[in-house]
């Protein structure tokens, strides 16, 4: 709890003033209220619509998130893998894995609708798209970044390819993958909520465009606060599973 | 059985000079042979060629006639090399998990960490032991593959005096009560010359075989000897 206070203490004490500030200049009718709402309507925003926030459209976002998620980790570590035995696949889909993160993937969404129509997977297939990349690089370069040495050391044993494998690569993949997990997990948040965006009758990204069409800022940013909070939750989630498969390296 | 090296030439990849060119060495069954000589003559080069790991080296290295072939020696590398995410037993027992064959149970492995004074760290990290003590868990992987040749490349390299003599004690405890073959790489010129039958002395274009004139068993009087102090001096002398 103290380590905690350490890293984030001067974070927390920089967002409770730029709130008490954000709140007295909008109260103080300095900033129009329809542009940047007073921190405290927000709250009462989200607690006088808490039930269809969080059970309808939290829900819906966080089954559309969890669906690509998955499915983006286990294809993506099934391709990472298959990369890394099969020369040809790699030399066939790296580069197309690589181009596939250059394409603006709000250009790209239109067409998910065209395929999915406004089904949960329209917006599903946006979450892979973003959150496929940093998972495919992170366990690939983490395959490939074993030391030459103890691939030896176990080739000295007389271990099969597999072995090395499982006994050697899947460990040294590890850091990179997690970082790369990390990222995915926050970035298929951000899939799942563009997804809503171009076309969704329920979720916390449908919820945010319907407030703005209504020119209500606090629903607009009630969304966004929930997002957020949930984003942060996902990633200290990721970050303790990291630290739990990882505790040799703390040793270090 | 009989390790032989015929003819053997090895250039490394991209090289143009061979690092070791024509060596001829023959080490019987029970034999313990040490190999010493500057630092980049090759040593830790000819272990990894009578591992398999090298491909591509003329002539022939053969066990019994047979050419070698990986997972055929006991082989610990230069660099202790224990996998950081294995406790100490797990990495002792990693030569049984990959050869199915080899019969080897947490018990027996046991009883070795007992005899090296490792027990207590069983259950420990690498990163968390000394480095003394990481050599001689990587000692025992090696040793606990099972095979009769065992290849070491400067395992006591890092230990204080102290433990090095105990180890070497050890060793040679080790090397006759389980009748191995011992292809030894050292720096240090009385280690060599008190634990080995012969000494392979290398240099940039030379090979030059020199016999131990001690009898067996050895022990830690003779260190002292005027035959051992002789010995070294004159590998001091032609290393
Ligand atoms: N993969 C490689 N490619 C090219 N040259 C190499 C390679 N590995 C080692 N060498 C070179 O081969 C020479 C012999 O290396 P080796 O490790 O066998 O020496 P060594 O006698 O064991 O030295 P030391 O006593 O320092 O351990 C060195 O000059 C080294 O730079
Ligand atoms: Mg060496």
């Amino acid at each position: 709890m103290r380590n905690f206070f350490k890293t984030y203490g001067l974070f927390i004490v920089f967002m409770v003033v730029a709130l008490i500030a954000l709140e007295y200049l909008v109260q103080s009718d300095i900033i129009p209220a329809f542009i940047v709402p007073a921190p405290t309507d927000v709250v009462i925003h989200i607690i006088e619509n808490w039930r269809p926030l969080i059970f309808e459209h939290l829900g819906a976002t966080m089954l559309e998130f969890a669906i690509g998620f998955i499915l983006a980790v286990v294809g993506g570590v099934g391709l990472a893998v298959s990369m890394f035995f099969s020369k040809t696949i790699e030399k066939m889909l790296y580069p197309a894995v690589l181009i596939s993160q250059m394409i603006p993937i709000i250009a790209l969404s239109p067409i998910f609708v065209l395929w999915f129509g406004y089904t949960i997977w329209s917006k599903v297939a946006v979450t892979i798209l973003m959150s496929f990349f940093p998972i495919v690089v992170g366990a690939y370069d983490g395959f490939k970044s074993t030391d030459k040495d103890y691939i030896e050391l176990l080739r000295s044993m007389g271990a099969s390819k597999r072995q090395i494998f499982t006994k050697l690569n899947i460990q040294m993949a590890f850091p990179s993958f997690f970082s790369g997990l990390k990222i995915a997990i926050v970035y298929s948040l951000v899939g799942a909520t563009i997804g809503e965006w171009l076309g969704a009758s329920e979720g916390l990204g449908y919820y945010s465009r319907r407030m703005s069409g209504d020119l209500n800022a606090d629903g607009v940013f009630a969304a966004i606060v929930i997002l957020t909070i949930v984003g942060i939750i996902l990633f200290a989630l990721t970050a303790m599973l990291e630290k739990r498969t990882l505790r040799w390296k703390e040793t270090e | 059985m009989t390790l032989l090296l015929k003819n053997v030439t090895y250039t490394f990849p991209k090289e143009k000079k061979p690092i070791i060119s024509d060596l001829n060495l023959k080490i019987e069954k029970g034999e313990f042979v040490s190999l010493i000589g500057k630092s980049g003559t090759g040593k830790s080069t000819i272990l990894k060629l009578i591992t398999g790991l090298l491909k591509q080296a003329l002539g022939e290295i053969t066990i019994n006639g047979q050419p070698i072939s990986l997972g055929d020696v006991g082989y610990m590398p230069q660099k202790d090399l224990l996998l950081p995410w294995r406790t100490v037993m797990d990495n002792i027992m990693i030569g049984a998990e990959i050869q199915k064959d080899l019969q080897l149970t947490k018990e027996d492995a046991r009883n070795w960490l007992k005899r090296v004074g490792l027990i207590d760290y069983e259950q420990a990290l690498p990163n968390q032991i000394s480095g003394g003590m990481r050599q001689r868990v990587a000692f025992l992987r090696a040793m606990l593959t099972g095979k009769e040749v065992l290849l070491l490349d400067e395992p006591f390299g890092a230990l204080d005096s102290i433990t090095k003599k105990e180890m070497q004690a050890w060793l040679l405890s080790i090397w006759q009560e389980l009748d191995k073959t011992i292809v030894f790489i050292t720096h240090d010129l009385e280690e060599a010359s008190y634990l080995s039958d012969r000494i392979i002395l290398l240099k940039q274009y030379s090979v030059e075989e020199i016999e131990v004139p001690l009898h067996r068993p050895r022990h830690a009087d003779m260190l002292h000897s005027s035959e051992l102090v002789g010995l070294r001096r004159e590998l001091e002398k032609k290393i």
